[in-house]
């Protein structure tokens, strides 16, 4: 069972290889640092509600100091029943949810139907535990099965837990206030969706990290609604974006032709076959 | 907010834990908190659960590393779930508690994460194991562990007695580890128990406002 659903079989019992790996390269640098990678600065959100599961999320990547992408994409697709929200290093959160979607692809197609959300939440366990925190993806989890409605949370170092609401990122604490105090089993959707907007904005408000627009997923049983801008920043940039002149912007002062004598040295004919 | 792990040894979130478990006449009381945090300073869960089934009647509880000690009582289950299909029958308590100490002491240089194991098996009855840190075994009546236990040792060693009944067991764990949630600030939440008998398993939650108050609260 287990060859047919994951691409890379992963060994017996615990690998830590990797993590050996990269601390023996620590040691190559001098100052003992490995170069950082680089974190989006985000703020995400999922709530549990009566008929699914509403996942939220900035659209800010910041490299530094500046925005590197106003619109980034931070909810990823896993299956038609489960979407991912990325926390942490960007490449990181893209990778990993991108390689469990090709798992999950996988077995649904062996096995005929979609897969649970408890079995995708296992195999990224697995797989971020033994890269033994290295991953740096903080990920949320959401999605709808046979089973109910899903939150789970996963961290680096692989701990998972499940819960009916959460917010993860740079800005979750902020997120993280308007969720306990809005929360309540079994909201109606749009109370939900509302929900989760408002602890996006309070993410994107207090924290330097998340900006720009909100975007919104909803899951439920009848299928996933993608909204995405689901709110649009106030701050809009009303930058042009073309930078063509008409001509004759510029003076022209002076003009000299020089014509290029070219002779035919040789002239083939290929006839193309096209029947 | 930056998260960093600054005083706890542990990366990542940890279970800064009370957890327990006791020997009754005719079963064990295994039980923890429910606060999982980082860096000692925020915490990351007020509900997790750390009393984990790893066979019918045998459950675990977990502290340190949270990622580790879930990767080990996974393993550990799935181990046992195995070898009880082997051997056509239950798998001893001893035999769940070698399993995790093997998966310790193998990997006692990557792994931060301490167990207490408790259960019932028709060989030997209600039993407690302790698997420590670096990978040791052992076999006692009542047993506490975690960071908040150091709080409770005295009220442990004058209270248990032994051939309690189980409601008896059962208000000694729920003060033991209200005291102990009480005075260490990384265990908290509500107190999650399990009895375990040879006639079944049952699940008490004492949630934190029902928890038992002493004087100076």
């Amino acid at each position: 069972m287990a060859l047919s659903t994951v691409l890379e079989t992963p060994g017996a019992g615990f690998n830590f290889d990797n993590a050996a790996r990269n601390a023996a390269l620590e040691g190559l640098f001098e100052g003992g640092q490995t170069p950082k990678p680089l974190k989006t600065g985000t703020t995400i959100a999922g709530v549990v509600f009566k008929d699914g599961v509403v996942l939220g999320a900035d659209t800010r990547a910041t490299s530094s100091e500046v925005v590197a992408d106003k619109m980034c994409a931070k909810i990823h697709y896993i299956s038609p029943n489960i979407y991912c929200c990325g926390a942490g290093t960007a490449a990181d959160t893209e990778k990993t949810t991108d390689l469990l979607s090709s798992n999950l692809t996988i077995f649904s197609l062996n096995s005929g139907r979609n897969p649970r959300v408890v079995m995708a939440v296992n195999i990224l366990q697995d797989m971020l535990y033994r890269y033994h925190g290295q991953i740096g993806a903080n990920l949320i989890l959401g999605g709808v099965d046979c089973t109910g409605n899903h939150l789970y949370t996963v961290g680096p170092y692989g701990d998972v837990d499940k819960v009916p609401y959460l917010a993860m990122g740079s800005g979750d604490l902020a997120a993280l206030g308007i969720l306990e105090d809005g929360f309540k089993h079994d909201l109606e959707l749009e109370k939900a969706k509302e929900l989760v907007r408002a602890a996006i904005h309070a993410g994107i408000m207090s924290d330097l990290g998340s900006g720009n627009n909100i975007d919104i997923c909803v899951i439920t049983r009848q299928g996933v609604d993608y909204i995405r801008p689901y709110q649009e920043s106030v701050y809009k940039d009303d930058r042009k974006m073309k930078y063509k002149y008409r001509p004759g912007t510029t003076a022209v002062l002076t003009e000299k032709v020089v014509p290029l004598k070219l002779e035919v040295v040789q002239e083939t004919v290929q006839k193309m076959e096209t029947a | 907010m930056e998260k960093h792990y600054s005083d706890s040894q542990v990366k990542g979130v940890s279970t800064g834990t009370t957890i327990l478990a006791a020997i009754f006449d005719g079963g064990v009381v295994i039980g923890s908190d429910s606060r999982a945090s980082i860096g000692g300073e925020y915490v990351s869960s007020k509900t997790i659960n750390k009393v984990i089934q790893v066979h019918d009647k045998i459950f675990c509880c977990i502290a340190g590393s949270l990622a580790d000690a879930q990767a080990v009582t996974k393993a550990a289950k799935s181990h046992l779930s195995f070898h009880s299909v082997q051997m056509e029958s239950p798998p001893l308590v001893i035999a769940a508690a070698s399993v995790l100490k093997e998966l310790c002491y193998k990997n006692k240089e990557e792994l931060q994460a301490g167990f207490i194991t408790a259960g019932w098996d028709r060989k030997k009855g209600p039993q407690v194991y302790v698997v420590s840190l670096g990978g040791m075994l052992i076999s006692q009546p009542v047993t506490i562990g975690g960071s908040g236990s150091t709080f409770i040792y005295g009220y442990v060693d004058a209270k248990y007695k032994p051939k309690m009944t189980k409601e008896e067991c059962l208000q000694f764990a729920t003060n033991a580890l209200a005291l102990a949630m009480g005075r260490d600030n990384v265990s908290g939440g509500v107190v999650h128990l399990v009895v375990i008998m040879k006639k079944g398993v049952e699940h008490v939650v004492v949630p934190g406002d029902k928890l038992p108050r002493f004087h100076d609260e």
